[in-house]
């Protein structure tokens, strides 16, 4: 398994960057992790990651449809905050899977 | 430095001619999952693909049941094509096909259409068949950005690494 640190803190990840124990996620983390991305995070986004992560914790599959009923934003300002491929961008700087769902 | 050339996918163009449930979905799961993966995307509906964007049909497509061979009953049996005649049969199986797919979180064609213009899809009619059917603009859902010629469409379609892909 591969590993990465980011803010001195030192995670695993798989071949593609995603982490592969959710537990080891921070914000200060995701903050790195978006600077990858070339993202910087404002509180919309961290709103929008909270909502993914207890959706993964809790068992539930991820899909781009499920932002609609987050009650934080659309599915618009979602391509918005991360823009070009979200799900993925945003389930990678959340610390999560990224999501085997097709739709 | 690397000068394998990069085969990507950047752009897809997809063409629906027919609008039976299966047929509009297959579309539609294509045309989302390119918007989702950051993949620029063009879906042209035509002949009768237009049922999946008039606003008063595009969330009452049925499935077809006669001369369907692929077609099995709750548990697998396949379903005699001369069975599909049976009144209400088709209102039946379209149901279940309805109620199978949104078990997945497959969302209905209208809020399938909203997915895809919000990530910067873009939607369109086929000229030709409009006239055909005698539609006019204001028949079709907000969703289409246009009503195209098929000259039109292709050079919508142009670009390094763009495929068009008949469903």
């Amino acid at each position: 398994m591969a590993q990465k640190t980011y803010a001195g803190i030192t995670v695993d990840v798989n071949e593609e960057g995603y982490f592969t124990n959710p537990a080891q996620w921070t914000k200060e983390i995701a903050v790195e992790i978006a600077k990858e991305e070339g993202l910087v995070l404002t509180g919309q986004h961290f709103a929008i990651m909270d909502f993914l992560r207890n959706k993964f914790i809790g068992g539930e599959a991820l899909s781009i449809r499920s932002i609609n009923h987050s009650g934080v934003l659309d599915v618009k300002t979602f391509y918005q905050l991360f823009p070009g491929a979200p799900l993925k961008k945003a389930t990678k700087i959340a610390g999560i899977p990224k999501p085997v769902s097709c739709i | 430095m690397n000068t394998e050339p990069n085969y990507a996918i950047k752009k897809v163009n997809l063409i629906c001619a027919k609008g039976a449930i299966e047929d509009v979905y297959a579309t539609l799961v294509m045309g989302n999952g390119a918007v989702m993966e950051g993949i620029e995307t063009n879906i042209f509906f035509t002949f009768f693909g237009l049922d999946a964007i008039i606003k008063t049909r595009m969330d009452k497509l049925h499935t077809g049941v006669v001369g369907n061979p692929a077609l099995r009953l709750p548990g697998g049996m396949r379903m005699a094509s001369l069975l599909g005649i049976i009144p209400g049969m088709e209102a039946f199986t379209s149901w279940m096909m309805k109620s199978q797919m949104a078990d997945l979180d497959i969302p209905p064609v209208s809020e399938f259409m909203d997915l895809i213009t919000a990530g910067g899809g873009k939607i369109y009619a086929c000229k030709l068949a409009m006239d055909m059917f005698k539609f006019k603009q204001e028949d079709l859902s907000e969703h289409v950005s246009g009503i195209l010629t098929i000259g039109e469409f292709y050079a919508h379609a142009g670009g390094e690494g763009s495929q068009i892909i008949f469903t």
